[in-house]
């Protein structure tokens, strides 16, 4: 178990499994330490990080933050409401200003996907990707595996349905790229209209019948309705409509034969892909997702950091 | 690679036998003491000599493993980055007297991190130092054993390796001199 094979991390794409395998024993390591009464590490003492996001984001931000913060590194924080990209701005521009100020590794969320393998072949500081438009979210795939890796022992062997906003999601396709990787068996649920015509090319399975595919699973990841993109387009009649046929509640889990494991990637439209009952039910591991984040983050961080300046 | 034996099986046992008794010399009955072995290899040190300090004393005494590995002062100057092991100390270290337990005293500077991780469980009443063997006039940084199993002199380009039955087939410590510069 070494270094990871990549310089930066775009995408699940890129790792192999053995990076995978190797962030997560690392992250096993920092989970300890923030579960200490000391929750802070020297490691990155040295490292300055920026945190660039040209998109909104909670979770995904403040979990960056306190991962680089408990590393020791200097941050900054940036996010494009508040900065000159409102000015007209280029991206490169905007990053190779920042960079002059000696950062070394850069943590971005961008709208369009691309966006972060396209500064990691013109910049020279560490890319953390932090989700690009529809395309990949990696931090957010490896914290799902590790979750279920926590959960159930091992992500071999294991079925994950992931029901939702296929189209658009780059978490579902970040978690398709990694539980592959590691051996387990994945299903796509949804509506017709939000699942991409060849999602099958990449090994997939698909369902339009949610109870079906909960039956089939061990694991189901309930994504978010990205409720500002389905308004306008109209990929399902109504918020009601999408409820009663693709939402979890509690009544649908009781009645499946086994008990099943549910995530979901955050923030929760409580009463829409799943209700308030099951989203805090003991199935969930919801929180303890929220909680992994920040030591898969602090893995991530630390090994991308390994070579830096060498 | 040249091989010397610097302690056998016997002379191994004979040494292990001694820092016990030196241990609790000083610590009696460890009400108030805690061994912390650090990872990788200091915990080895630390199984054995649990093992015989307990067969001696006949009661449990309070021990844990502590990893280094964000302490360390070579992050990012080495070739791979260093992976971590286990920390497992379930207890506060809070007014408590500390041995920290190593296999060889080299430079210090892997003692100076662990003195470091330590802090993160509180704020200890006194620490002290057992290593099995101190590779003495080798020191980076002002830190010596209080309790040293053997004394050696070696150059940089040596190694001394600590090996066990149940890990490596036999209790024993090696010097491993390389041969000429160009091997």
């Amino acid at each position: 178990m070494n270094s990871l094979s990549v310089k930066h991390l775009v995408g699940i794409r890129d790792l192999t499994k053995e990076d995978i395998n190797t962030i997560f024993t690392t992250a096993d390591s920092f989970k300890q330490v923030i579960n200490r009464p000391i929750k802070k590490v020297p490691s990155l003492r040295d490292i300055t990080i920026a945190n660039l996001f040209f998109e909104n984001s909670t979770r995904t931000r403040l979990s960056f933050e306190l991962a680089q913060k408990r590393l020791s590194a200097d941050v900054i924080n940036f996010s494009a409401s508040s900065s000159s990209v409102k000015k007209g701005e280029t991206l490169l521009d905007t990053v190779n200003n920042i960079l002059s100020m000696k950062v070394d590794m850069v943590v971005m969320r961008h709208p369009n996907p691309g966006a972060a393998m396209y500064l990691s072949k013109k910049i020279d500081a560490k890319i953390i990707n932090a989700g690009d438009g529809t395309h990949e979210h990696p931090t957010q795939a490896l914290l799902d595996a590790y979750s279920i890796r926590e959960k159930l022992g091992s992500v071999k062997g294991k079925k994950v349905v992931i029901v939702g906003d296929i189209l658009h999601s780059r978490v579902a396709l970040s978690n398709i790229y990694c539980l592959q990787k590691l051996g387990a068996e994945v299903m796509v649920c949804g509506p017709a209209t939000l699942i991409p015509k060849h999602i099958n090319e990449l090994g997939v399975l698909v369902s339009h019948n949610l109870k079906e595919a909960l039956e089939w699973c061990d694991v189901a990841n309930m994504l978010r309705i990205q409720l500002e993109r389905q308004n306008e387009l109209g990929y399902f009649p109504s918020i009601r409509e999408y409820a009663m046929s693709f939402g979890l509640n509690k009544q649908l889990l009781d009645s499946l034969s086994k008990e099943i494991i549910v995530m979901h990637p955050g923030p929760i439209n409580r009463g829409v892909e799943i209700t308030s009952d099951v989203a805090d039910s003991n199935q969930s591991i919801i929180l303890q997702q929220v909680e992994n984040g920040v030591a898969i983050r602090m893995a991530a961080i630390y090994l991308l950091a390994s070579d830096i300046g060498r | 690679m040249e091989k010397q034996v610097i302690l056998n099986e016997v002379e191994l046992q004979l040494t292990l036998n001694r820092l016990c008794y030196q241990l609790i010399e000083k610590h009696d009955a460890f009400e108030n003491t805690v061994l912390i072995g650090l990872q990788p290899r200091g915990i080895y040190v630390l199984e054995r000599l649990i093992g015989q300090l307990e067969k001696i004393l006949n009661k449990k005494i309070v021990c844990g493993n502590l990893d280094i590995t964000f302490h360390r002062d070579d992050f990012r100057r080495r070739e791979i980055p260093l992976i971590p092991s286990i920390t497992n100390i379930d207890f506060i270290i809070e007014n408590k007297n500390v041995v920290l337990i190593d296999d060889v005293l080299f430079t210090g500077r892997t003692i100076r991190s662990g003195l470091d991780a330590l802090l993160a469980f509180g704020r200890p009443n006194k620490v002290e130092l057992l290593t099995l063997i101190d590779r003495r006039f080798r020191r980076d940084l002002p830190i010596q054993s209080d309790y040293v199993g053997k004394r050696v002199d070696t150059l940089i380009s040596e190694r001394v390796s600590v090996e066990w039955t149940e890990y490596e087939g036999k209790d024993q410590v090696i010097l491993y001199t390389k041969n000429n510069e160009n091997e």
